[in-house]
């Protein structure tokens, strides 16, 4: 397992990519809670072990269940009408979602 | 007066016959919903349940209750979160759909762990459900307001719950009801507000087995609408009449016995004498993955919600700001006031699992054992009709124990139901005691056959 020392810029640097802005007293909180619980998950090597299996031939499992890829007929249906999609904003101009500011 | 607390398929047959005044019904149903929720909280919002209405077969009318993060039609949908507050979706989920045309009615929406972030059902922006059996205690959760309704309301009813890691098994264990998790992809997720895209599933809650099944026969089967669904059809899973432990297989699993309460140990021991005295061969089986199944499951698990939760952002729906300030300001300013704390946690474990750099290390070696964790079950599975084991560690917590637990100690309640979650699996938590459940998990698609095991002790125990 990668060693990670969870420090002030690393909840940072999380919370900035998750568009998420922590207080002070968050950040404190929020470290240590992700160091107590990395620290706990450190098992995760050891799984290897135990099912004596090198980590590099186990395929990861992205679903819990065999699944096939599916595909539909090319039929034109009705798409869903720009009156329901916007009936949920507040922000909205001409038919359009109303956004912030780009740049 | 007529007495309407009858079971649901004394409901149908009444129904059927025309001996039930559903007009009678309607306002009974009613002030029951009104009376027991405002002991115990578990409604986030009433339908329009006391409309007058032609019921029709196979369902006629009977009562729903839907959990806060599956769409109804009109009806707020918010997963227990400040972020989609006002949230209208203007559309079914698959399976509220499906319930419906085959003539039930949705009662109310129900309480939940914001996001499903939660096993007491107190992470949430709303209303905290009650424990009926003891209101100083937790529902468990994060279905707590489904299985706080099923426990109490003294009416003919099922419930529409959800689970990605145990949050149909706990909270029925909890609240003494039966919760029944399907294998996943069995059920639609199309509508389902997500929280972990490749552990969510939608299941049912019931005062009995066969209420559970029935809930199961009405949603299950594959669905157009969420290409993850399985190819398999919709089926009566209600055929239980004949329901006999003679014969049966039981694996108990020894790992998961280890470090529980006193108590739900013996109770669940017993229950598995019970099975034993009826017919059941009991069989002692291995998961030594087990205890690597919870750092797996939280790693996926918070991966998975934190892109999910990357839509949130007050722009089409739900909780929306003054648009002031560049869009990063934006949606960093509403997600920020918008998510609770528990929320807040995930999403940022998540994006550092899934952050450059430490996606081999966390997010891709905990799917890898997920693959191990399936091959453990499938292995035990091989020779059994299904496993037997406690649903939960402890009976439910007072809330005023679960405020001294850290969050990693509320994340290790879930030891015991997240493994099963992790590979798929299909699981019923049954009443084995109070507050206590007996957990059977069967092999992918085996919802048959675990159903059958639970009506076979619950006859036994009836």
């Amino acid at each position: 397992m990668v060693y990670v020392k969870v420090t002030d810029e690393t909840i940072e640097k999380v919370a900035a990519l998750a568009r998420l802005n922590l207080t002070s007293e968050q950040e404190k909180k929020m470290k240590k809670t992700i160091a107590d619980v990395l620290e706990a998950f450190d098992n995760l090597d050891k799984a290897f072990d135990a099912a004596k299996k090198k980590e590099d031939s186990v395929e990861p499992a992205f679903q819990p269940i065999d699944m096939k890829d599916v595909v539909r007929a090319d039929v034109i249906e009705e798409p869903y009408s720009q009156v329901k999609a916007l009936s949920n904003t507040k922000h909205k101009e001409k038919g359009f979602f109303k956004g912030p500011q780009q740049f | 007066m007529v007495n309407y607390n009858i079971s649901v398929q004394q409901f149908l047959e009444k129904s059927k016959s025309g001996e039930l005044d559903y007009t009678e019904f309607i306002p009974v149903a009613m002030k029951e919903l009104q009376d027991k929720n405002k002991k115990l909280h578990f409604m986030r919002q009433p339908a329009d349940f006391d409309k007058r209405v032609t019921v029709e077969a196979s369902l006629y009318g009977l009562p729903i209750s839907v959990k806060d993060n599956i769409c109804v039609k009109g009806l707020k949908a918010t997963a227990g979160s400040k972020i989609l507050e006002e949230y209208k979706p203007p559309f079914d989920a698959t399976a509220v759909a499906r319930m419906r045309e085959k003539g039930a009615r949705v009662l109310c929406k129900t309480n939940q762990d914001e996001f499903g972030f939660g096993t007491f059902c107190t992470n949430s922006a709303y209303e905290i459900p009650l424990n009926p059996i003891d209101t100083d205690r937790c529902t468990g959760g994060s279905s707590g307001g489904a299985a706080s309704a099923t426990a109490s309301l003294e009416i003919p009813h099922i419930a529409l719950a959800q689970s990605t890691g145990g949050s149909i098994s706990c909270p029925a264990a909890f609240c003494s009801v039966v919760g029944l998790t399907p294998t996943y992809g069995l059920v639609s997720r199309y509508g389902l507000i997500d929280y972990s895209n490749s552990m969510d599933k939608i299941g049912t809650m019931g005062k009995t087995v066969w209420d559970a099944a029935l809930g199961l026969s009405m949603i299950a089967g594959n669905d157009s609408l969420d290409q993850t669904t399985l190819p398999e059809k919709s089926k009566d899973y209600t055929e239980l009449d004949k329901a006999t432990l003679k014969g049966k297989v039981i694996g108990v699993p020894s790992q998961y016995f280890e470090n529980i309460d006193e108590v739900v140990e013996k109770k669940v021991r017993d229950a598995i004498s019970v099975m034993e005295k009826n017919g059941a061969k009991i069989k002692e089986v291995s998961l030594p993955m087990t205890e690597y199944a919870l750092s797996a499951y939280y790693i996926v698990a918070t991966a998975e919600a934190s892109t999910n939760l990357a839509k949130f952002c007050g722009m089409r729906y739900g909780l929306h700001l003054p648009l002031k300030g560049k869009f990063d300001e934006y949606f960093s300013r509403v997600r920020s006031q918008g998510f609770g704390a528990e929320a807040k946690r995930r999403i940022i474990l998540g994006t550092f699992a899934r952050m450059s750099g430490y996606r081999d290390a966390y997010y891709l070696k905990s799917l890898k054992v997920r693959r191990l964790v399936i091959d453990d079950f499938k292995k035990a599975l091989k020779d059994v009709d299904c496993l037997a084991a406690p649903t939960m560690p402890v009976v439910a917590p007072k809330f005023k124990e679960i405020e001294k637990m850290s969050t990693l100690q509320q994340w290790q309640m879930d030891v015991l139901t997240v493994p099963a979650n992790l590979a798929g699996l299909p699981m019923i938590s049954i009443p084995c005691g109070d507050m206590v459940g007996l957990h059977l998990i069967g092999d992918h698609l085996q919802e048959s056959k675990i159903l059958e095991v639970a009506q076979g002790y619950e006859m036994a125990v009836r």
